[in-house]
């Protein structure tokens, strides 16, 4: 580990990229997420790697598909309607299996929307990613350093799985600055046998293909991809409790909201009320089975997201109507107040207090 | 005996999707021997577009990558960047290149991106079967050109060879045609040089090859080739439209 | 320690951002949780600039700073916005060579400082924000001359060391000698 240094969530994910072995970064200019470009086209030219600024978002994230079907670690970062140009890259890179870093440094939608702070691309990024039956890794940082050591986890597992892995930051990580120290540079790769690198005359050719014109072929590459999801789905998920215990009110809140709302449970519990957080670290798999395992002493669960209530359809799912799940949120750029967050406790706590 | 012919071990042995007539099989050929006469086959990466040759990642026996419509400049750029000694080219038609995958084209051409460029140019969509392309004539009857196409309201075909001409980093732009066994062989020479340019590391490479569309012309094969002569060359004049390859640095 | 939730604000340019850097860094020198968050966006270009900055023994909950209980501000629209956002009991540091204004408010601890003239006065006309983060460590004392120091050797460049010196001036005269 380094020692720990003061950094934007933006620059220090460009530099765990580059620690965990990213040399091929294609992007487009666009806010919150520019320092993620900038520092790489400040770094990648000294180290022999490739910053690349595409002509549109599509551009890139098709550089992405072409440097990844080379078995390189690839990757591109934008904000949230950058992303919804690059979601056709996106299901390609799904259907030809193949692994990269997909950066959202999200800000308020829909539409041109704004440039602060926003969760509003919850829906896409675990449903709509681009068109098709498929899913990709989403994890989900609420801190710099967390930043820093999900980018290296997502590599790992979106080469174990030959996925792509997608980050879910926000104009709020993205631009602040906290402590964070790094992993040692990655230096021994994964083998990558299906690559098409140039086959040397010492094997078939590989293809990287998403086309199957037979409806029985694509049926089967398509179930065949879904049975590697069930084992991401037993395997992976991720989460972090606090405080989860003993609540009778648990916040389930991701990234940014999981720090607004961790500051709520602290005054709530200084006033008697036993509130928890659950913070989603991997938001697809979605753990569900951490939040099932509360369902037998909780009272409720709230979703506390940055938008009009997207999330909170996981959390349903995953409680099945047992107990209610209610939501609070702020959407549009606004970050909402640990005061509001208690509140909303308050209100679900209702005739209990 | 002496062996007069022999295919080219960088074509696949399955049979072509393409319909009689059809010159893809003619310009597929020259590639992989313009390849294999490089002895460029163990470093190549192919890129297939969308449109009639999307399968021609079946066809080559180097490493393929299938594109999304009109983005095989892009992942070529990507494979070029991963694989700066592999030989990488993509081989695309006119709507995926010149109409959904026009900024993709430009811009890996303007900069200079080391990578060859094989643009089928037939004047139609023909896998979606038959519609207007972006280098359709003015008055040719498509299938959404009924009354042939109306400058008016469809605007003009697109001249890409003269086009990307203009742009500093193209090493060599060409417009050839497989109509002629003597246009075959200059087509297979221009082929050939762009894949040495891209060797040499002197920039952009785009071969232009004009072709014909049989079935969606609504023509016989020999009724094509004339009818390529007759419309398309007047439009789409043969030769050389940028030839930056005897600077020893190529375009840079 | 105390935790600390510290706005700076003012216009882009006076090294407001710079300030707070200092101060997040200063905290991290004696191990506490810090973060430092800007607002960021078109107002910044010409307009006003802030950030927040915490200081804490516990992991921070929200970086973003809605009730300071230390502001420092160095020009107008920033003190209207920020002045009753300053939670009682707390700290205000402004430059009163750019604020006209004066608060009526009692139940804060006000420090009028005319940092932007004292560092004209000083020659380092460019270092009226470290003479106001000099001021609010005065104040408020939330790290040590050591840790503050070392965050400066952090924060400047190591082309620019030369400029260490004249920081630490800087603060020391914010701090009254």
């Amino acid at each position: 580990m380094s020692e720990r240094v003061l950094m934007k969530g933006n620059e220090a994910m460009a530099e765990a990229a580059i620690r965990a072995g990213c040399r091929h970064f294609f992007g487009y200019p666009i806010t919150p997420q520019t320092e993620v470009a900038a520092y790489m086209s400040k770094k990648m030219p000294k180290i022999g790697g490739t910053y690349l600024q595409a002509e549109s978002e599509i551009a890139a994230i098709n550089m992405v598909l072409g440097a990844a079907s080379a078995g390189v670690r690839a990757m591109t970062s934008s904000s949230s309607p950058g992303i919804s140009l690059k979601t056709e890259g996106i299901s390609y890179i799904a259907g030809s299996d193949l692994p990269c870093l997909i950066v959202n440094v999200e800000r308020g939608g829909p539409g041109l929307g704004g440039i602060q702070p926003a969760q509003s691309d919850y829906w896409q990024a675990t449903r709509a990613l681009g068109h098709g039956d498929f899913h990709v890794l989403v994890f989900a940082p609420s801190t710099v350093q967390e930043v820093v050591d999900l980018v290296f986890l997502a590599y790992d597992l979106a080469e174990k799985y030959r996925m792509p892995a997608l980050l879910l930051s926000d104009g709020l990580l993205g631009q602040m600055m906290e402590p964070v120290s790094f992993p040692d540079p990655v230096e021994k790769f994964a083998e990558k046998p299906w690559a098409a690198n140039g086959h040397q005359n010492k094997r078939p050719h590989n293809i990287i293909n998403s086309l199957y014109l037979k409806p029985d072929e694509l049926e089967r590459t398509v179930v065949e991809r879904f049975a590697r999801y069930a084992e991401i789905e037993a395997a992976e998920q991720r989460y972090q409790e606090y405080l989860c215990d003993d609540a009778d009110y648990i916040i389930v809140a991701f990234g940014a909201t999981s720090r607004v709302s961790q500051s709520a449970v602290d005054t709530l519990r200084a006033q008697g009320i036993k509130a928890g957080l659950l913070r989603p670290v991997t938001l697809w798999p979605f753990p569900k089975d951490a939040i099932r395992a509360h369902i037998p002493h909780v009272k409720s669960f709230l979703s506390v997201e940055m938008n009009m209530g997207q999330m909170v359809d996981d959390v349903r799912l995953a409680v099945e109507g047992k107990v209610p799940v209610e939501f609070f949120g702020r959407t549009g750029g606004v970050i909402p107040r640990p005061s509001e967050v208690v509140e909303a406790v308050m209100k679900v706590a209702g005739g209990d207090r | 005996m002496a062996t007069v012919y022999k295919k080219s071990a960088l074509l696949s042995d399955v049979p072509l999707h393409y319909c009689p007539g059809c010159t893809h099989g003619i310009i597929h050929k020259l590639v992989a021997e313009s390849l294999e006469e490089l002895d460029a086959g163990g470093k190549a990466v192919g890129v297939a577009p969308v449109g009639c040759s999307v399968l021609a990642y079946n066809y080559f026996t180097c490493d393929m990558v299938e594109a999304p419509h009109g983005r095989a400049p892009a992942i070529a750029t990507g494979l070029k960047r991963a694989l700066p000694d592999g030989m990488i080219f993509t081989y695309q038609g006119d709507g995926d290149l010149a109409a959904i995958g026009t900024a993709e084209t430009v811009h890996a051409a303007t900069r200079g991106e080391n990578i060859t460029v094989i643009f089928v140019n037939n004047a139609i969509y023909g896998m979606t079967g038959g519609q207007m392309a972006p280098t359709t004539l003015p008055g040719q009857v498509t299938q959404t050109t009924p009354y042939g196409r109306d400058v008016t309201t469809a605007g003009f075909p697109v001249r890409v060879c003269e086009m990307l001409s203009t742009l500093s980093g193209v090493a060599y732009a060409e417009r050839v045609s497989v109509d002629t066994v003597p246009n075959i062989r200059k087509a297979k020479a221009a082929i050939k040089k762009a894949f040495e340019t891209q060797a040499a590391k002197k920039g952009f490479s785009i071969v232009e090859v004009l072709s014909t569309c049989p079935t969606n012309w609504g023509l016989s094969p020999t009724e094509a080739l004339e009818w390529l002569r007759q419309n398309m060359m007047p439009y789409y004049p043969l030769g050389v439209y940028q030839d930056r390859t005897a600077n020893e640095k190529g375009v840079f | 320690m105390k935790d600390w939730n510290f706005v700076f604000a003012g216009f882009g340019g006076q090294g407001i951002l710079f300030a707070g850097k200092v101060t997040a860094y200063a905290g991290m020198m004696e191990d506490r949780e810090v973060s430092w968050l800007p607002s960021y966006g078109p107002e910044m270009r010409g307009g006003t600039a802030n950030c927040s900055v915490c200081l804490s023994s516990r992991p921070i909950g929200s970086p973003l700073v809605l009730e300071p209980n230390a502001l420092v501000v160095m020009n107008n629209p920033s003190y209207d916005k920020f002045i009753d956002t300053v939670a009682p009991g707390g700290v205000a540091v402004i430059d009163s060579a750019l604020v006209d204004r004066k608060t009526g408010r009692e139940d804060i601890t006000v420090r009028y400082v005319p940092a932007t003239r004292l560092a004209q006065e000083n020659g380092i006309a460019k270092l009226a924000n470290l003479i106001m983060l000099g001021a609010l460590w005065k104040a408020t004392g939330f790290a040590s001359a050591e840790a503050l120091q070392a965050a400066i050797q952090k924060v400047v460049p190591p082309s620019k060391q030369e400029l260490v010196e004249l920081n630490w001036k800087a603060i020391r005269i914010g701090a009254g000698g």
